[in-house]
């Protein structure tokens, strides 16, 4: 039996890059990655929205020359009354939605749309009734492990999971990039621009750990789920998401595309990655069930 | 202001939920002795027959219970989490707290005419998200996330109607969004959203370092306790960390939430009730607490000033917060 092509999902950036990369990173990838969609849009902090609002237009239509979907992912944890209208303004204006909070699943209001990695969704049921609500394709949480996504994979053609990228682990109301520099959120002078991937921190005794994103806490690691690409295909997993850090994400997209259509070995794919410039160690922990910052040996 | 305002008490053990009880409080919160709770520790918690004799207990002094399933269901195993629901409300539980949205699906379902709350680990914090649990689910009362200014608040409440607020004065503070925070899954596999555990005991280690304490979470070490120092549990947002060539408390100093001087104004925009945190907490502590948070609700229900000084002895020194309700935290 033919098995269905796995596709490839670009995350939205997670990380301030300053607006002239985004641009740039964006038409590398309209013209040469092997991804079948695209994720824009702030989902983590809404005061950088503004610097890429301007050029949202101009990326979109970059991409879709290039051939690529389009999605627009929206705020994991919007508060303020303004943060929603933002929201609601990008609904309106008819992109197609990732949800990454549950008011923005309301204000979609059974609009066929995507969730994100944000919504928790842990169990077949809570899945279901999302697919019910007009979820037609859903990234799980970063967290889950294999176990669980084969009960949720199954049978629905709508499971997405995160393959490569520092896995998001927190948020919060507080900006930790600006808490490390001695500012507060509200003059934060956007200092997290400086950060491609978000900045290092390290235990009492030096051990890297985790790395801060704005309000966002993500893992030092690298998550890299190369190792049981096939496994997640046989569970009925339809996409892999992958997750922009500062390294050649055309690349990464090759190792995976490559991967997925059984050009290449798991090992391949690996030592393909590992010589990128990542900005941690590779990760597949809490696909495996284990602690999320741990790369299990090879068999 | 609101005349019925609930002061919503934690009981880890029976023997906490009497003292509670006996204390004053309105109603009280507590869980199975599994992971469908969010406060799955060794020696917490409730078995069937503790439950039901619980909630007897408490309603025979007039107080409440809220019986807590807020961890998300694990796949596969979804009936464990069903059927805690069913347990409880066959219990006599005066509400759910509920945290999964399947879950919530599952007990509404069930039980059309039990009232349900929704979990601060449901991360509702907007006026949208609470319209989704109470429009579709009848959600009766939402606990707010610890991430929310006042003001947010007061929004929130107005717009929450009829649906009521209930948000955390006193206890522990959860730095990161509640249900949406992954960094024990990261450090020791062991997960909040699945397990009901944060920071747990079974992998913290403590060892001496020529004077000092040294506390690791899942091998990592987070925190260095000098001779003399006080040496709180190690609870990873609460550690210290190197960033930028400074060690520091990047997340959160290892304080607790005390929002008493906000009391007056939390009920003045209409939050209905008051929690209390920590089911791990013994019954000194509780007894103390719920006492004296029960005196100054009633002084403020009745319009009568509020003794704060007495409240405010209550924690140490500086060791104390108002957290993410004043927008400055950030």
């Amino acid at each position: 039996m033919q098995r269905p092509r796995l596709s490839l999902t670009l995350g939205p950036v997670l990380f301030n890059w300053p607006v002239a990369k985004w641009v740039d990173f964006y038409a590398r990838i309209a013209d040469e990655a092997a991804v079948d969609r695209v994720c824009i849009g702030e989902v983590v902090c809404s005061k950088r929205k503004p610097f890429v609002d301007d050029v949202t237009l101009e990326v979109v239509d970059r991409l879709e020359r290039g051939g690529k979907e389009v999605i627009y992912s929206t705020l994991a944890l919007p508060t303020s009354k303004r943060e929603i209208r933002e929201i609601s303004d990008v609904i309106q204006a008819g992109y197609r939605i990732e949800a990454n909070d549950i008011a923005t699943v309301h204000m979609l209001n059974g609009r066929p749309h995507i969730i994100g990695p944000f919504i928790n969704i842990y169990n077949e049921d809570a899945l279901a009734l999302h697919l019910k609500l007009g979820a037609t394709r859903i990234c799980l949480p970063p967290e889950l492990p294999l176990d669980s996504i084969r009960l949720l994979a199954k049978g629905n053609n709508a499971v997405e999971v995160f393959a490569f990228g520092r896995p998001p682990l927190a948020l919060s109301a507080r900006c930790y990039s600006a808490r490390a520099r001695g500012m507060a959120k509200d003059a934060c002078q956007f200092i997290c621009e400086n950060e491609r991937d978000g900045m290092n921190v390290e235990t009492l005794d030096g051990t890297p750990f985790l790395a801060v994103n704005g309000i966002q806490t993500m893992g030092y690691v690298v998550t890299a789920a190369m190792r049981h690409v096939e496994t997640l295909r046989d569970a009925g997993v339809v996409s892999l998401r992958l997750s922009p850090q500062s390294c050649d994400m055309v690349r990464v997209a090759k190792v995976f595309r490559d991967l997925a259509d059984g050009v290449t070995t798991p090992k391949e794919a690996g030592e393909a990655i590992s010589v990128l410039h990542l900005p941690g160690p590779l990760s597949d922990g809490f696909l495996r069930g284990v602690p999320g910052h741990m790369l299990t040996e090879v068999d | 202001m609101s005349k019925n305002l609930e002061l919503v008490c934690p009981a880890g053990t029976p023997a906490g939920l009497r003292t509670a009880v006996d204390a004053g409080a309105h109603s009280v919160y507590c869980g199975f002795r599994d992971e469908t709770n969010a406060r799955n520790f060794p020696g917490l918690n409730f078995d069937r027959d503790e439950m039901r004799e619980a909630a007897q207990y408490a309603h025979e002094r007039g107080a409440k219970i809220l019986i807590a399933l807020n961890t998300f269901m694990r796949a596969g195993s979804t009936d464990l989490w069903k059927r805690g629901v069913d347990d409880a409300v066959a219990a006599g539980a005066d509400a759910l707290i509920l945290a999964d949205i399947a879950l919530v699906d599952y007990a509404r379902k069930a039980h059309p005419k039990q009232r349900l709350h929704l979990s601060v680990q449901a991360a509702a914090a907007t006026p949208e998200a609470i319209a989704f649990y109470r429009d579709r689910f009848g959600i009766s009362r939402i606990v707010l996330p610890r991430v929310l200014t006042v003001e947010e608040i007061a929004r929130l409440s107005a717009q929450a109607s009829p649906c009521e607020t209930e948000v955390f004065v006193f206890g522990g503070l959860c730095v990161m969004a509640e249900g949406r925070c992954m960094l024990s899954s990261y450090a020791t596999g062991k997960s909040p959203n699945m397990a009901g555990v944060c920071s747990p005991p079974s992998h913290v280690t403590y060892r001496e370092d020529r004077d000092a304490l040294v506390a690791s979470v899942g091998g990592f070490t987070i925190e260095r306790f000098e001779r003399g120092e006080p040496a709180g549990y190690p609870t990873l947002c609460k550690g210290r960390f190197l960033a930028e060539g400074a060690v520091s408390h990047l997340f959160e100093d290892p304080v607790s939430l005390n929002a008493v001087e906000l009391l007056p104004r939390l009920a003045e925009i209409g939050v209905t009730a008051f929690k209390i945190e920590g089911r791990q907490r013994g019954r000194a502590y509780i007894s103390t607490v719920v006492r004296t948070f029960r005196k100054a609700i009633d002084a403020m229900a009745a319009g009568k000033k509020v003794d704060f000084e007495e409240l405010r002895g209550l924690t140490e020194g500086q060791r104390d917060t108002v957290g993410a309700y004043k927008k400055a935290w950030r």
